[in-house]
């Protein structure tokens, strides 16, 4: 199952008449780092919410591990091990960090409304554990000086950092990245870049990413699907897509010969 | 751990012998109207507060957990004892000083087993109702609860006369069969009154240690998150449409269970007082006190419970109205010293009310007539003053220095610091 760990088999959705994602392929083994790349409304975040629940796809098939997944809700999917960030950030504003993480940490130890309201000794372990595994996380993300503060008033970069903290305290196998460089200097772009390769080495989980800045994509990804229109154009490795003729006509437009 | 049990009952027994007896019935009346207002108040800040969804057909589910309730203590007497008489101990007795008997009686096990049947019966209306409406959002959620708030009103209205010992039938017909016998547009009348001071504030404790236990979890934690984004909270693993229901069935079996009280109090319950007008004040209440804000609901529920009753007559500030602000405002200054808005607020409060005794008895004015204007009025200032509510999305206690919060070192909810919302 290693090979092939997210399994994306064909998907395909329509809005009324407008064909937003037809025949998308993908095969993330476990420990990869791919990227998707195309001109803006290609369809790169439509595959996400595809491959997350939001929308349910009209054909095709989406497996994680081997589990079927296309067709189930969002919560469920989180559940079996995928979890996202979103284009525009959505954290929950009015919380605090901690608790941010913590709804994701929860996911795993989840108890009973009656365990939770008689504050059984299980509950308290587990809600030990919760802002044990919280605290940890923060201070991996050099968030922990700012627990208490509402997420809504963190600034722009540790917003970025948080929602991927956030995503990954749900200890998913496949973490799915949407533009997380958007809105980013040079500088926290390298950052970021660094923190992509370091998530993947310490959480030994395999990544996907859309983005949009090509220095960003071709530095860290091992392979690379372009969409336009879509529809799936080119897959490979960054130097054989940086020489794609059909890639280069989607981003620069068509050769004048 | 079982200490908000005890704590619950303390108190309640407490006030049960040594405040009621001072404050007489009137006073003692409207301590429970303050209690059944804080239960209903509070139970639906965690539908519109915590998960965000906002309802307005909680009176519909109060009313079918008080008629619930109501029948089954009325035909229920009839079938144990034969009689709608009074079978209760010193607890539920009004005037305890009258009552020597035992303290705990068949008949008040009757009114338990009322109580929470009507709260059952309310909790069992919320998830009807709310698994197919729970997919809406915002204004067409409300339109619905407003519905079913309504549907519950004509459809009790419309149920057939209540019985008494001189119709035949009542000894004949099946129990169940007996608890549609509603009295319609007319209400109930002549259960016995059980609800006292003590079964009240019990049922007022055991609702605030549930919700506040229900907030500072992981279970409360996921509710915030499905009022603050939805498609997040689904991304990170929260149910949604599950978490939504579930709340509304948990405020609906606490409406449900006020609703038993309040039919109690006197015995009497009309669905025509418990329409949508009701379903209103409850919001109100839940957005006077802040939205989220457990205590904030509390204290907007015995505010607005008292501020039409103290209206009718408005007593003078001098001394005891003094002596509660002079404490007020030295919480005040040595809380938050720096601050001048809440001793500017509190000031004006105090000056406003006098100057509104001092017009009326200067002009002849008999303010009872104009109590509801005012009330109105009041309303009108505080959201102009705080739009947030009293307390926003924080509780009273979050206001205290930190170091005095023993509670809340290892709390589950971390409460945020920076600037109030």
């Amino acid at each position: 199952m290693s090979e092939r760990l997210l399994d994306v088999r064909e998907v395909s959705i329509a809005f009324g008449g407008l064909k937003a994602v037809q025949n998308f392929s993908l095969a993330l083994p476990a420990g990869g780092l791919y990227g998707l790349i195309g001109p803006n409304g290609a369809g790169k975040t439509t595959a996400f919410n595809l491959l997350t629940g939001v929308y349910c796809p009209d054909h095709g098939a989406v497996s994680v591990n081997g589990h079927r997944i296309d067709g189930r809700k969002p919560s469920q999917i989180a559940a079996a091990g995928l979890a996202r960030t979103f284009q525009n950030i959505r954290l929950f504003g009015e919380l605090s960090v901690l608790d941010n993480i913590r709804l994701g940490c929860q996911l795993r130890r989840r108890k009973g409304i009656w365990a939770t309201l008689l504050r059984t000794s299980g509950y308290v372990a587990a809600e030990r554990q919760v802002r044990q595994q919280a605290e940890r996380l923060l201070e991996l993300f050099n968030l922990q000086s700012r627990v208490n503060e509402q997420a809504k008033n963190l600034p722009y970069g540790d917003q970025r950092r948080l929602e991927i903290a956030r995503a990954l305290a749900t200890q998913p196998k496949v973490l799915l990245l949407d533009e997380p460089a958007a809105g980013m200097n040079p500088q926290e772009k390298i950052a970021l870049m660094n923190l992509i390769r370091f998530i993947r080495e310490s959480f030994s989980l395999a990544i996907l990413l859309i983005e949009h800045d090509m220095r960003l994509v071709m530095g860290v990804c091992e392979h690379i699907t372009v969409l336009d229109h879509g529809e799936i154009i080119a897959t490979g490795t960054p130097t054989e897509i940086r020489t794609n003729p059909k890639v280069i006509e989607a981003y620069l437009g068509e050769a004048q010969n | 751990m079982a200490w908000p049990l005890l704590l619950a009952i303390i108190i309640a027994t407490a006030m049960h012998f040594l405040l009621a007896p001072i404050i007489g019935g009137f006073g003692a009346n409207l301590l429970m109207n303050c209690g059944i207002a804080i239960i209903l108040a509070t139970s639906l800040t965690v539908v519109n507060g915590f998960t965000g969804q906002f309802s307005i057909g909680h009176a519909g589910f109060m009313s079918l957990g008080g008629y619930t309730a109501a029948a089954i203590v009325y035909y229920g007497s009839y079938r144990l004892f034969g009689d709608f008489n009074f079978h209760g101990g010193v607890l539920s007795t009004k005037t305890f000083l009258a009552n020597h008997g035992s303290m705990f009686t068949k008949g008040d096990a009757l009114f338990i087993a009322g109580c929470l049947s009507g709260a059952i019966v309310a909790a069992a209306a919320g998830w009807i109702v709310g698994l197919p409406s729970l997919r809406l959002r915002g204004d067409y959620l409300a339109i619905v609860t407003l519905g079913f708030g309504e549907i519950v009103r004509v459809i009790i209205q419309g149920t057939p006369d209540q019985l008494d010992t001189t119709d035949p039938s009542i000894a004949i017909l099946p129990f169940p069969k007996l608890l549609t016998h509603l009295g319609g547009a007319l209400g109930f009348s002549g259960a016995p009154a059980y609800s006292t001071v003590f079964w009240v504030w019990f049922a007022v404790g055991i609702t605030l240690a549930a919700i506040l236990r229900l907030k500072q979890s992981s279970y409360g934690r996921a509710l915030l998150s499905v009022r603050e984004d939805e498609i997040a909270a689904a991304s990170i693993g929260v149910p949604i449409t599950k978490a939504k229901v579930r709340t509304f069935v948990f405020a609906a079996f606490f409406a449900g269970l006020a609703g038993g009280m309040y039919a109690m109090v006197v015995g009497t319950i009309n669905a025509g007082e418990l329409a949508f007008q009701k379903s209103f004040e409850i919001v109100i209440m839940v957005v006077l006190g802040g939205l989220g804000s457990v205590s904030g609901a509390a204290i907007a529920a015995v505010m607005l419970t008292l501020l039409p009753e103290l209206l009718r007559d408005p007593p003078g500030l001098w001394p005891w109205g003094l002596v509660g602000a002079a404490i007020l405002a030295g919480f005040i200054l040595w809380l938050a010293p720096r601050k001048r808005g809440p001793l500017i607020t509190l000031v004006s409060v105090c000056a406003g009310w006098e100057l509104m005794r001092w017009i009326a008895r200067r002009e002849g004015i008999d303010l009872s007539d104009y109590r509801m204007v005012i009330y109105a009025l009041t309303l009108i200032v505080v959201m102009i003053a705080r739009p947030q509510g009293l307390f926003g999305v924080r509780e009273i206690w979050d206001y205290l220095p930190r170091s005095w919060q023993f509670w809340n070192r290892k709390s589950a909810i971390s409460v945020p610091t920076g600037a109030p919302a």
